[in-house]
Parts: structure tokens; sequence; C-alpha cells
């Protein structure tokens, strides 16, 4: 094989490689604006009037999911099944924001932390990386990360509109996830920086749970719970 | 006073959570839920982990069989070194050969950035090797053809336990083309430092054949263009200096060979190159 013959054949596969590419972010552009709506959709809950409504923004917001679910299935026939791994960078971020959607949802409805598994039956995926596309057990991290960021900008807001049970709540549940994160070894890796922040969040929430402390506005910190 | 017992409960969860989780365990569904991903990213971090250390080893042994093959322009028998040189390179695929053994059943591209360094040291070390033997360049399959690896019952245990052996296994590595590349670009370096050194021997004739041979490379680098991966265009810089010190080598000694003796051009044209270099960093 001469060595222009070799480079030819090089570039043959550069630019088939290439396609693949232009063809994922096509499609990883409308998973992004379906995530931002079911975001925005989400983000009245920090409005006063919001708090009376999460039923039902979960439910609008379960009803995108489906949206997303069409997308992704959409996504894993632009590339051969087997090498996720290879174009994994185009769909990392988007497929963290969903995760945080999705947890985000799920606490909002049951006050739980979402599991791998609800993530990926809500996002239409796999959990395990041998049946096809799948949530990367990084990714799931992340995306819980994010909630917890948006869950303390959660307990300030609710303390503007009056509801003085949900801090302790968050705070329990941060504290909790707090302790799960530390029984991770993590490298020095984007998680590790992204877990970093979680820590500001946990006292974000223990100062708003101080403050209604000291002026006996958590009263009953068990029962108030249940408003 | 009533934060307390909400807080102090869920600090005891965190510190039980961080020695040793018995109770915490059966508490919470999250802390278990934490536990099987701390298992899951340590799997995954070892098996990085484990990947680096070969590679490392194959790019440490193919920076040595290179430097070996540098010999070759002053020693008479250049065969011999040949020989240990792909002695060397088989000592390297035994390596590739444990990493395709880590790689089974795995997405190749999970792990690439733990062993792409080696990989493209090693294309570089045995694509060197064809160079000198057959003036030509080695192609991808080529490559790829030699890391075929029967795997022996011997290594089971260590690596897999999920396969059920059955006799031996035949274990492939697949050289990317994008490494293939970057290989083949650093090797343009080599035959650069190749060229040079043979002129200090007094060898006329290695000069223009690998100028041309470097052209031929140039000239496909050139035709891939910034369609291949960010580091390729790097690549193309450094490969351009190269061939600029090559083409005027080869210009010195058309130009002064017949009037300056042999030994003494080595200094010449090192002093030429040396001119030309900032030159070519504007370009």
């Amino acid at each position: 094989m001469s060595v222009t013959e070799m480079f030819s054949y090089i570039q043959g596969f550069l630019s088939a490689d290439q396609d693949i590419r232009e063809d994922i972010r096509k499609v990883v552009q409308l998973l992004e604006q379906t995530a931002r709506e079911i975001l925005t959709v989400l983000q009245s809950v920090h409005q006063p009037s919001g708090f009376r409504e999460i039923p039902e923004k979960c439910a609008k917001a379960r009803e995108l999911f489906s949206t997303v679910r069409t997308q992704i299935a959409d996504l894993k026939t632009r590339f051969p099944v087997e090498q996720y791994y290879r174009f994994h960078e185009h769909w990392r971020f988007v497929l963290q924001r969903l995760a945080f959607l999705a947890a985000l949802v799920v606490y909002l409805e049951s006050e739980a932390l979402v599991t791998r598994e609800e993530v990926a039956q809500i996002l239409g995926i796999e959990v395990v990386r041998e049946k096809g596309f799948h949530l990367d057990v990084e990714d799931y991290l992340a995306g819980v990360l994010i909630m917890a960021s948006e869950l303390s900008r959660l307990a300030v807001n609710s303390v503007t509109a009056g509801d003085y049970g949900r801090p302790l709540r968050i705070s329990s549940f941060i504290n909790e996830l707090d302790s799960g994160f530390r029984l991770l070894n993590l490298k020095n890796d984007p998680l590790r920086k992204r877990y970093d922040g979680l820590k500001y969040d946990v006292k974000k929430i223990e100062e708003v749970v101080y403050d209604l402390s000291i002026r006996g506005l958590a009263a009953e910190p068990e029962a108030g719970g249940g408003k | 006073m009533s934060k307390r017992p909400g807080e102090g409960c869920s600090r005891k969860n965190a510190d039980a959570g961080r020695k040793h989780d018995a109770d915490a365990d059966q508490s919470s569904p999250i802390i278990a839920a934490f536990k099987v991903f701390q298992q899951e990213l340590d799997t995954k971090h070892d098996k990085h982990e484990h990947l680096i250390k070969i590679s490392r080893d194959i790019t440490i042994e193919s920076k040595r069989t290179i430097f070996l093959l540098h010999r070759v322009t002053n020693v008479p028998n250049a065969e011999s070194i040949l020989n240990e040189a792909e002695v060397k390179l088989d000592a390297v695929r035994q390596k590739i050969g444990q990493i395709a053994e880590a790689l089974r059943g795995e997405d190749l591209y999970q792990f690439h950035r733990a062993f792409t360094a080696g990989i493209q040291e090693y294309v570089e070390a045995v694509s060197f090797l064809h160079y000198i033997r057959h003036r030509s360049l080695i192609s991808l399959e080529e490559i790829n053809a030699r890391l075929v690896f029967m795997r022996t019952e011997s290594e089971d245990p260590e690596d897999s336990a999920e396969a059920p052996p059955a006799g031996s296994q035949v274990v492939t590595f697949h050289v990317t083309p994008a490494d293939y590349l970057l290989g083949v670009a650093d090797l343009t370096g080599e035959l650069m430092r190749m060229c040079i050194g043979s002129v200090g021997n007094g060898d006329i004739d290695t000069p223009f054949q690998l100028s041309q041979f470097l052209r031929q490379i140039h000239d496909g680098f050139s035709y891939i263009g910034n369609t291949g991966p960010y580091e390729v265009s790097k690549k193309l810089h450094t490969l351009r200096q190269s061939l600029a010190k090559v083409e005027d080598a080869c210009y010195t000694l058309r130009v002064r060979g017949s009037e300056i003796p042999k030994h003494m051009l080595a200094d010449v044209f090192s002093s030429r190159t040396a001119l030309i270099d900032p030159e070519e960093g504007v370009v």
C-alpha cells in the first residue's frame, strides 16, 4: 500500500466519523431544547404561587419527558451501539441535565432520591452498558449533584413563600446525600469538582434551618414537615 | 434548640457512613445505593490505572527500541540490530495483549485515554522498523494483523471471572486510525533525526530517500488537513519543521557536497538548520 493510498483510506474513515458526529450534534441540540423546556416548567416552583402547584408542574414535566424518550430513541440510531463512549462527550452534558431534571421531579413528588433505574426508565434508556444506550454512573451522580444545589435554592425560596417545614426536610435529605457521596473515592475529575460544591449547598441549607430555629419557626421539625 | 435533634440525627448518619456503615446501611436506601456506586467507580478507576501502567511500559520499551534503531546507521551489521528490535517489539506486543485482555467485553473508547500514548509510541517504533527494512510506510492493517493474541488459560483468573475458560481464545487489539495517524506523525521526527545522523556518517543516499518519503507523508497529512482530530493539526506543524530540515540537508548536500569533505558536512547544515528554525516558527 502506498503512502497516498494509506492516507486516503484514513481520510475516508475520518470523514465518516465526522458525519456521525454531525448527526449526533443535531439530535443533541433538540434534546437540549427539550431539557430547557422542562427546566422552565420546573423553575416555577420557586415562585411563591408555585408551591401549591408542584404536582401539576411535575405532571407537565413528565409529559415532556416523553418527547425526551423519542429524541433519545432517535439518537440511539445515529451511531453503532458498541461505540457509546466514542461519542460520549456529545451528549454527556445534556444527559446530566436530564438526570438532574428527572431527579428533581422525583424529589418534588416523593421527597426521595431517584434511583439510577428510575432515571433510566424516565429517559427510556438502559442502566448497564451491555444492554445498549445507558446512563453512565458518573453522569447520574453529576445530575444528583446539580439537584442538590437546586434544592438549596428551593429551601431559601420556600421560607420566603412561608413553607417552614420544607427546609428541614431538604436539610436531612441533603445531609444524607452528602454522607453518600463521602463513601465514594472520587478521582480528580469533573465529578470531584462538582462534588466539592456540595458542601456549600449543605452549608446554605443549614443556615436556613438555623435561621428558622432561632426564631422558633421550625417548632415541630417532624410533624411540621407534613404541612 | 429544635434544630439540634434534626441536625444531630443526620450528622450521626454521616459519621456512621464514613466509618463503618453497619447500621446506616439498613436504615437508608441512599447509603445502600452509594455503596454500589462506590464499588462501580472503584472498579472502573482500578481498570483505568491498570491500563495506564501498561501503557507506560509500552511507551518506555518503544522509546528504547527507537533509540536502538537509530544505532543502525553506524554499525556494520544492521541485521542483528533489526532482529534485536524485533524481539523488543515482541515484548511490547505482549503488553498490548494485556491491554486487549483487560478490554475484553469493555468499550474500547471508554478507556482509550489511558493507553493512547503507549499505542502511539508503539506505532512509531513499529513503523520506524518497517521503514528501515522496507523503505515504505507500514499500513494500519499490517499493524493490526500483528496484534492478534491467543489467550492462555493461566491469565484467566487474574483478569476476568465472568468468561468461562474454554480453551484458548483469540483476542485482538485494534489500533484506531487516529492513533495510527498520530504515531506516523511522530515517526517523521525520527526520520528527520535519522537523516541528520546518516549524513554525519557520510551516507549521502539516505537523506534523499528520506526527504522523498517525508514529502509523501507531508502531502498525506495536508490532504487530511483539519478533518482529523485536533492533535493532528498540532503535529502537522512539527512535521513541517522536520521536513524543512531534511529538505535543507539535501539542498546542502547537493550544492556543497562536491566541495566539502564528507566528514565536515554535518557541521555545515546543522548551522543552516539553526538559521532556518525561527523563520519556520512564523509559518
